[in-house]
């Protein structure tokens, strides 16, 4: 008997509780990124929640809910919770897994919801309003661009991948592309998953099958980090140049400095998840039309302009 | 002369307070309580929908192992083998899509396939627990590494992707729902009471535990320990196919990083719900409480900002270390 009145009283409390928060018209947007396994995805993580407390700061009627995640389950649980318990009238994610997200990311479109999508494109197009991403192909291209330029009488060159996904596979087909005709010979191809250990694990099998290598290139810079190691303790730094990708701002301040090894570094921004949450806070704050896929460029960065992608207190 | 006997009737035992057995429920009110002041919307029907649909596919699973840490046993393959089940069923479907079409009769196929592949694994482990005569905890650690690598092998290192049209005929198990309430909900609940009456009221359910509490003495008892084990693993099996089953739908895919630690999970709901880890009693109550209790946690870390949500798995431990002192306690008073 005592147990049902305490636990009466306990209801009364939280029922009263529940029911204290008073209600303002604000517009919710919730951010779902997956947690920082790599380098790049710390950075995605840090400008996300830049741009939250930014925005949160300029625009007193928005309000923000941020989630990371570290696999896809979890991710469709945040989605959920967002639409069900936290109220969100907008979306923005980047899919850890793409092609498993798809149905939940669907589930939250057809609840009347606006979707951006950053970076991994999901297995099925016409779900997302707006699609912000970096340019993959654009990405290889003006990589490709450089290689030619640096090796004009064609050279021996190792490429080491990321992961198995489609993302992958466009900038090295832009790439492939970019060099063909020019004499430059891919030695030995393989997936390093944009991380350092399996980077260095690679490159290390690279330079024990081939004698010569004139250039690396690595398309991401936490996989330089791990080339760079490999061919640290091989004793063969000397021998060739690498370019990675992404911008870390270690590899950034490298080329600034007019390293050799590192002459160039080719951007594929995390800031892209601050450009994703901006545009989709003007179609709420300002009313603009912003459906439409918004691709940013992948710029070559030299020791001319190094300085300008140098963020500040970034952990990537 | 005779004394008239006195009329002190036997004193009716006071129903003593067990904490064990009350725990979870406890823990469970608390947690609602707890939910409810952080969010006004945490007890709609539609947030504990999502939580105990969430809960189902742990939960699922988490039936079969209270079967097999009931009679004494272990399974630590549960997570890479309904992967690996997954992505069978995603490929058996996509390879049978174009002769069967893409309606109910190749998603049957599949889900099929899934329980008897599901079924098939927990076998394999089950004779070499018994036939093989080796640790439960060596072979499905071993079970593990195996299935892990297989799904890794099937999907090439990348993901295995149901087609589409299948997919969204195959959608409704996931997200429909039988008189408002969702079909993995149906299903769970469907199972948990199933296994109940198995593991209560059962011969095979009573020898279940037998062989759990003394191993010896079930043997002289004329139970047949090695045919009732491996049928525990075969159980844990097909709840794995079951589990992979209503996966696939939700999620169209499976990977190397599907249903990672899920068997961590799914033991600690079990330990959770009151089923000793040594064996010898089960309570699948307790384990469907224990579910819904982890999913809660994650569920309500998600709502507040003050506890960082990475913090998660720091609770879950933390209530299972709390579970077992309040079961050493119990012990005494069963």
């Amino acid at each position: 008997m005592k147990f049902v009145k305490y636990s009466a009283v306990a209801v009364a409390i939280a029922g009263s509780l529940g029911l204290a928060a008073p209600a303002l018209a604000q517009t919710v947007i919730g951010v779902s990124v997956p947690t920082a396994d790599h380098g790049w995805t710390g950075g995605i993580n840090f400008f996300a929640q830049q741009a939250v407390e930014r925005l949160e700061a300029t625009y007193p009627e928005l309000d923000f809910v941020f989630q990371s995640a570290p696999d896809s389950t979890k991710q469709a649980a945040d989605l959920e919770d967002m639409v069900t318990t936290r109220g969100i009238d907008a979306l923005v994610i980047l899919p850890g897994d793409p092609d498993a997200m798809t149905a939940s990311i669907k589930k939250v479109k057809d609840a009347g919801k606006w979707v951006t999508v950053v970076d991994r494109e999901l297995s099925q197009s016409g779900i997302e309003d707006l699609y912000v991403a970096g340019d993959n192909p654009g990405l290889g291209a003006v990589t490709a661009e450089y290689f030619k330029s640096r090796l004009p009488d064609g050279g021996k060159i190792v490429v080491l991948r990321g992961m198995p996904i489609p993302i992958d596979a466009q900038r090295v087909d832009a790439f492939k592309a970019g060099i063909e005709g020019s004499g430059i010979e891919i030695l030995d191809e393989q997936f390093a998953n944009w991380n350092r250990d399996d980077g260095y694990k690679v490159m290390q099998d690279f330079l024990t099958k081939h004698a010569e290598i004139d250039a690396v290139w690595c398309q991401d810079d936490d996989i330089l980090i791990g080339v760079m190691k490999a061919l640290k303790e091989a004793g063969r730094e000397n021998e060739m140049w690498v370019v990675g990708g992404a911008g870390m701002n270690q590899i950034i301040k490298m080329v600034g400095a007019g390293s050799e090894q590192v002459p160039v570094d080719v951007t594929y921004n995390p800031n892209m998840i601050a450009v994703a949450i901006d545009v989709t806070a003007l179609h709420f704050v300002a009313g603009l039309q912003t459906n439409g896929r918004y691709i940013i460029d992948s710029t070559l960065v030299t020791p001319e302009n190094a300085a300008e992608f140098d963020y500040e207190g970034t952990p990537f | 002369m005779t004394t008239v006997a006195s009329d002190s009737a036997p004193k009716v035992q006071k129903r003593r307070f067990r904490l064990g057995v009350l725990g979870p429920l406890i823990a469970l009110a608390l947690l609602l309580i707890l939910g409810t002041a952080l969010n006004g919307n945490f007890l709609t029907f539609a947030n504990m929908a999502n939580i105990v649909a969430r809960a189902s596919f742990i939960g699922i699973i988490a039936i079969g192992a209270t079967f097999v840490i009931t009679s004494g046993g272990l399974d630590l393959s549960v997570g890479s083998m309904a992967a690996f089940t997954a992505g069978m069923i995603i490929i058996i479907i996509n390879a049978l899509a174009p002769t069967l079409g893409t309606g109910i009769e190749v998603i049957a196929v599949g889900i099929l396939a899934g329980l008897l592949i599901g079924s098939a694994s927990g076998a394999c482990n089950g004779i070499l627990v018994t036939a093989g005569r080796i640790e439960p905890f060596i072979v499905t650690l071993g079970a593990l590494g195996i299935f892990r690598a297989l799904i890794t092998f099937l999907a090439n290192g990348g993901t295995l992707n149901l087609n589409f049209e299948v997919g969204w005929a195959y959608e409704p198990v996931y997200t429909g729902d039988i008189l408002g309430i969702p079909v993995p909900i149906i299903v769970f609940f469907a199972i948990a009471i199933v296994a109940e009456v198995v593991l209560r009221r059962t011969t095979f359910g009573r020898h279940v535990a037998a062989i759990g509490s003394n191993e010896q003495v079930a043997r002289y008892s004329a139970i047949n320990v090695d045919r009732v084990r491996l049928l525990t693993y075969i159980l844990q099996g097909l709840m794995v196919g079951v589990a992979a089953a209503l996966y696939v739908p939700k999620f169209g895919s499976a990977n190397s990083s599907t249903a990672v630690l899920w068997e961590l999970q799914a033991i600690a709901a079990v330990i959770i719900g009151g089923t000793m880890l040594k064996g010898g009693f089960g309570r699948i109550w307790g384990t469907v409480v224990g579910v819904v209790i982890l999913e809660l946690i994650g569920n309500i870390l998600n709502l507040q900002s003050l506890i960082s949500p990475y913090l998660n798995q720091a609770f879950q431990g933390a209530i299972i270390i709390l579970a077992v002192l309040l079961q050493r306690t119990r012990t005494n008073q069963r």
